[in-house]
């Protein structure tokens, strides 16, 4: 019993993370129909410059508000000079696209930084809790408590501002969009903007607990798209309780198989539900437009 | 109001128009006409930009709209109800009609949002329910009443009649009129020649990417080659 506390503890810590990460898949996917698998580099973006920042001795707090900065300049820039100028290709090429800018953010930041793991002070001190036996890190809960506080937020302003709406609006028929005098380029900017935000926030809030490189983001990549998919890809839902569930499962793959599978877990379930559901748990069905 | 100047257009390598001039002048009722596919959908949408042109010009109050994006042609006054309605399903109707005066968020809209609801009581009604929910003909009038919200001087409407009950046909047609009573000039693209001449001022007979004849709506609807093709007589 205490066991099975403690992976769930640990599990909706990380699949917090996941649930952000397949939360920034999901903004830009909804905007303009591509899988960024850059995303996983804004997760690092966040913790690394936070990290370095520290380092050349500005206070945490600001290192982590410039760190944000930074990223959403450069989730603007990937659209802007990476997406925007293919608009129109087909979605392998806006998709491989994303991969070569996550390849490219990955060496610029071993390049800018280095090739070590680094981390962060928790950002409230204090010994483990024991709830039932099962221990939880105070950082453990600031991340979840981040993420709760992101999801409002998000939702907030997607249901009660009208931008937020002109985004559901653009995501739901661009052309009609524009006709109402949107201008959906930079609907779609502002999508990569948030989606980018969100990432380098998930970034700061783990490090402290899971450590970080300049390589993170791929793995971090796969694992919230694997939550994207689970969860249905295109809903935020799914993306929040698909990043969830994966990091449940992973945790319980540790900790009752072997630690050395952890990480199958996410392929394992890309497979399955792709083969077995491939709208995942909340996606919609396909729409064929005549 | 509206000059369109040996206008081009393509999609991909076939060409949809072939060098259409047109022009509408401040408070007409202006009627495209013509068969499916023969390029009037294609017009409309150059017109807002949203299909880009090869050659030719389109003026619109003596503004060149040439590399003018489509959002900002709204904003200049141009505001185009789509064919297919194209109403924004997961969003309530009055956010519908909320986004239609987006190029003028920061205006209180209420007058504008109390006119649309007393032109279409049957959105009043229904203004807390998600678009995509409508009726057929409801979502024609969300999309008319979009339009609106705008508040535009030239508006374009592409086959506002499509699937409609004949009554709802007659309730929207009324509605143009008394849009022009209201001052604003409408280019109407309709299939139903008959009933769209019927409030026109003047017309265009489009065929195959051209004009093929346009005047008087008296005129296209005495004209014999009009009546055979497409008012069936």
């Amino acid at each position: 019993m205490t066991e099975l506390l403690q992976f769930t503890f640990s599990g909706l810590t990380v699949g917090a993370v996941y649930a952000l990460v397949a939360l920034g898949f999901t903004l830009i996917y909804n905007s303009c129909d591509v899988i960024n698998f850059a995303q996983g580099e804004f997760v690092m973006l966040g913790g690394m410059t936070t990290v370095f920042l520290g380092l050349a001795g500005v206070p945490l707090p600001l290192a982590a508000c410039f760190a944000v900065v930074l990223t959403v300049a450069v989730g603007l820039a990937l659209h802007r000079f990476a997406i925007e100028p293919a608009r129109g290709s087909g979605a392998v090429v806006l998709i491989i696209i994303t991969i070569g800018a996550s390849i490219f953010l990955r060496g610029a930041a071993q390049v800018i930084f280095d090739k070590r793991f680094h981390t962060l002070p928790p950002f409230v001190g204090g010994d483990a809790i024991r709830i039932a036996g099962a221990a939880i890190l105070p950082q453990s809960l600031v991340v979840l408590a981040g993420a709760v506080i992101i999801l409002v937020l998000l939702w907030a302003f997607i249901e009660r501002t009208l931008i937020g709406k002109a985004m559901v609006a653009t995501a739901a028929n661009e052309i009609a969009a524009r006709l109402v005098g949107i201008d959906t380029r930079a609907a779609v900017g502002l999508s990569f903007a948030i989606a980018a935000a969100i990432g380098a926030v998930a970034g700061i809030l783990i490090t402290p607990i899971a450590l970080t490189s300049y390589d993170v983001g791929t793995v971090l990549a796969l694992k919230g798209f694997a939550a994207a998919m689970l969860g249905g890809i295109g809903s935020a839902v799914g993306a929040v309780i698909g990043g969830l569930v994966l990091g449940l499962l992973e945790a319980f793959a540790a900790g009752y198989v072997s630690s050395q599978y952890k990480d199958a877990v996410a392929f394992l379930v890309i497979l399955i539900v792709l083969l077995a559901m491939p709208r995942g748990l909340f996606g919609r069905a396909p729409v064929e437009r005549v | 109001m509206l000059a369109v100047e040996e206008v081009r257009s393509s999609y991909g390598r076939i060409e949809a128009l072939h060098g259409v001039s047109l022009d509408v002048a401040a408070g007409e009722i202006i009627t495209l006409v013509g068969a499916n596919g023969a390029g009037k959908t294609t017009l409309l949408r150059a017109i807002s930009g949203v299909q880009p042109i090869s050659a030719g010009r389109i003026r619109f109050e003596a503004r060149r709209l040439d590399g003018i994006s489509a959002h900002v042609r709204v904003a200049l006054g141009i505001a185009q109800v789509p064919e297919g309605r194209q109403v924004f399903a997961p969003l309530s109707v009055e956010d519908n009609l909320r986004l239609g005066g987006w190029t003028r968020r920061g205006e209180r809209l209420d007058a504008e949002l109390a006119w649309v609801y007393e032109l279409f009581p049957a959105l009043a009604s229904r203004r807390r329910v998600s678009a995509g929910t409508l009726s057929g003909g409801e979502q024609q009038m969300l999309a008319i009443g979009r339009a609106l919200m705008a508040k535009p001087r030239l508006l374009l409407l592409d086959e506002p009649s499509m699937g409609l009950a004949p009554m709802l046909v007659e309730q929207i047609l009324d509605v143009v009129r008394s849009l022009k009573q209201a001052g604003l000039t409408v280019l109407l693209v309709e299939q139903n020649a008959r009933a769209a001449l019927a409030i026109a001022d003047r017309g265009y007979v489009v065929e195959t990417g051209r004009i093929a004849t346009s005047g008087s709506a008296g005129e296209l609807l005495a004209d014999d080659r009009v009546r055979a093709a497409y008012l069936g007589v």
